[in-house]
């Protein structure tokens, strides 16, 4: 006979029993699943950026920084395996810009009348409407894009803005018209990113406002301020930052969006600064191109402008998420002060 | 003071006041008017939709293949069935983790791993969705050396993952904690309140997060271009028959159709709209006028049922 206990094989069998409790409850299981999914997300977001940089790591090396740096005549040659990224970064750059400018003070108006204008029966459908008009898949904007917007809206205004804008001195480099017959431009482009990424800052300043406390409002208007004073005078400028955090949000929107702007935008690097041009941009140049790539380093390319959009909305998203968060944080501190 | 000067300020001082009722009343109207404005091509955009897919939709768009160019008729079946298949997929791929972690964020949100979680959610959120086609295509495409449902829908999956654990994080904080504790203080294991009891409380919250991450999913095209690339051949049903008919296994049917290339709804209206003839631009607006009723109804579906409970809670 052997005593069990003097065996030292008595860890393996301890180790059996607690597996057995812990098995038999569950919980031990339970929290590992949960945990575990939870690093599983933060893991996504490395694993991302992890395998973009490594899969364009031939292209990283062979053109080093000037991949990036502005230049003129850029190439973008498959054939010879030279690229250069330079007019796509702009054209991202240039259409969310502009999409920016249109949406700010659209967004600015939107928040203020659901927040503080409108009746409080009209708010909740008005702001599923504007959700509805972020629900619309991108395809289906690139399409009406193409067939009513452009001809419609577009052309027209091209022309207008190219009569009048492109003659002045500096500016003039930017409104160089004319403007394609059928509307595609970089000047498309930016009008439907800033239909699209209406609903997105409105939805937030909406919200960055309903936070402002009351006694903010009642203040100003007991001081004789108007009810606009009181907005624009109070409200706006306290928000600031949640107002500026919707709007690094709508960026990265407007940044990252690929179908509708690939079906507007002309898609042509030409050698220009003008929005009444066609242009090309960050993702579309890999929405038409990485499925057809030539050769492995033209892929490569393609992946390293992924990376490269992915760093920047990464960026911006840490940063919008910061100023919203800051706001939430001081928010509830001054209602009770 | 004369009374001259008096009146004089008096008079300023009413034209001042006059000017800022005109400024006041200017810029409320111009608040008001934004409104409208961003509000006209929702209504532009699905009436033109309804008007033109309405004229080119038949019975056959949804019954169909492809026909080759020339050949009059054919529809979109690949499609609806990719759409479909991929978006099942997707939900397969993304709610599981999605509501276990949102488990562990809802109840450890302050831990450095917990802050770590929600803040990656965020981000994988603003993530483009072409840089998840790409992140895919290098992960599942090129290994195993052909596009696929399945990278597909695990690319689809992605882009749902935040709005699930998001909002299920959400719905469990609703959840009196006074529910759990009976439980727990009952003896139930944490995984059984959570599952059983927690849960269940939370299920029509999860049912509207789920909805609006199968919208979202649904509209998607980017990340399908490399991934699941699009099949004018594929036909679900089809495959599943000839397969049963040959004596297959139905796993091996199964796994033949997921790691084959399919279409989908977005990706074939992506194609026929950049075509020069006009009955694939047809047949594009009908997959627009499909895709938006598909995608609206379940964005308006989860809106109302999170409506009707809540009003039915409080009545």
């Amino acid at each position: 006979m052997v005593d069990k206990s003097n065996i030292p094989l008595s860890v393996v069998d301890k180790l059996r029993k607690r597996v057995g409790i812990a098995l038999r409850h569950g919980d031990r299981i339970w929290q590992l699943l949960t945990v575990g999914m939870g690093v599983t997300v933060l893991l996504l977001i490395l694993g991302i950026g992890w395998t973009l940089w490594q899969e364009s790591a031939d292209a990283r090396s062979k053109f080093g920084l000037v991949f990036f740096l502005p230049t003129i005549n850029a190439s973008w040659n498959p054939v010879l395996d030279k690229f250069q990224a330079w007019p796509f970064i702009y054209g991202t750059l240039i259409t969310s810009a502009a999409a920016i400018l249109l949406a700010l003070p659209i967004s600015l108006g939107i928040g203020i009348f659901l927040s503080e204008l409108c009746p409080s029966w009209l708010r909740l459908p008005l702001g599923w409407m504007l959700e509805l008009l972020a629900t619309i898949p991108s395809v289906v904007y690139g399409l009406w894009g193409i067939f009513v917007f452009l001809p419609q809206v577009v052309q027209p205004i091209g022309v207008v803005l190219g009569r009048t804008l492109g003659s002045l001195p500096l500016l003039g480099l930017f409104f160089a018209g004319p403007i394609p017959a059928s509307g595609a431009s970089s000047l498309a482009a930016s009008l439907i990113l800033t239909i699209m990424i209406v609903p997105t800052i409105s939805a937030v300043t909406r919200d960055v406002f309903l936070a402002i406390p009351r006694s903010q409002r009642e203040a100003a208007l007991a001081l004789g301020a108007t009810e606009w004073e009181t907005i624009a005078q109070v409200l706006v400028p306290f928000g600031l930052s949640g107002i500026l955090g919707a709007v690094i949000l709508g960026l990265g929107r407007a940044l990252g969006e690929t179908m509708a702007v690939t079906m507007v935008i002309g898609n042509s690097a030409g050698n220009t600064l003008s929005i009444l041009r066609p242009g090309y941009t960050m993702s579309s140049i890999i929405a038409n191109e990485f499925a057809e790539a030539v050769s492995p380093l033209h892929s490569q390319a393609l992946i390293e402008i992924g990376f490269l959009l992915f760093i920047i909305t990464l960026a911006l998203n840490l940063a919008a998420r910061f100023l919203v968060w800051r706001v939430a944080r001081r928010a509830p501190q001054e209602t009770h002060g | 003071m004369t009374p001259g000067v008096a009146s004089q300020h008096h008079i300023r001082a009413r034209r001042g006041y006059a000017r800022r009722k005109t400024s006041n009343a200017v810029m409320l109207l111009l608040a008001g008017l934004t409104t409208a404005l961003a509000l006209v091509p929702l209504f532009w955009i699905i009436g033109y939709v309804i008007l033109q897919g309405g004229k080119y939709i038949d019975p056959s768009f949804f019954t169909q293949l492809p026909r080759p160019l020339g050949i009059a008729g054919g529809g979109v079946l690949n499609a609806i069935e990719g759409t479909v298949l991929l978006v099942i997929l997707a939900s397969a791929f993304a709610i599981p983790p999605g509501v276990l972690a949102a488990f562990y964020v809802a109840y450890y949100p302050n831990t450095p791993l917990g802050i770590a979680i929600r803040f990656s959610t965020d981000v994988l959120s603003g993530v483009p969705s072409i840089v998840i086609g790409l992140f895919l295509y290098a992960l599942v495409v090129k290994s195993q050396g052909h596009f696929s449902a399945l990278a597909g829908g695990i690319a689809l999956a992605i882009l749902m993952l935040p709005t699930i654990l998001r909002t299920t994080e959400e719905m469990l904080k609703l959840v009196p904690p006074a529910l759990r504790e009976a439980s727990l203080a009952l003896g139930a294991p944490e995984w059984k309140t959570s599952l059983s009891v927690v849960l269940p409380a939370a299920a029509n919250g999860l049912i509207t997060g789920f909805l609006l991450g199968l919208a979202r999913a649904s509209g998607e095209t980017a990340p399908l271009l490399f991934t699941a690339l699009g099949n004018d051949n594929f036909d679900f049903i089809a495959q599943v028959r000839s397969g049963l008919a040959s004596g297959q296994n139905p796993i091996k049917i199964l796994s033949g159709i997921l790691s084959q290339p399919v279409d989908s709804l977005p990706l074939t209206l992506w194609k026929y709209a950049q075509q020069p003839y006009p009955e694939r631009i047809h047949q594009a607006w009908a997959a627009a006028l499909v895709l938006m009723v598909f995608v609206l109804s379940i964005n308006v579906a989860a809106r109302l049922w999170i409506v009707i409970r809540t009003l039915r809670m409080q009545g």
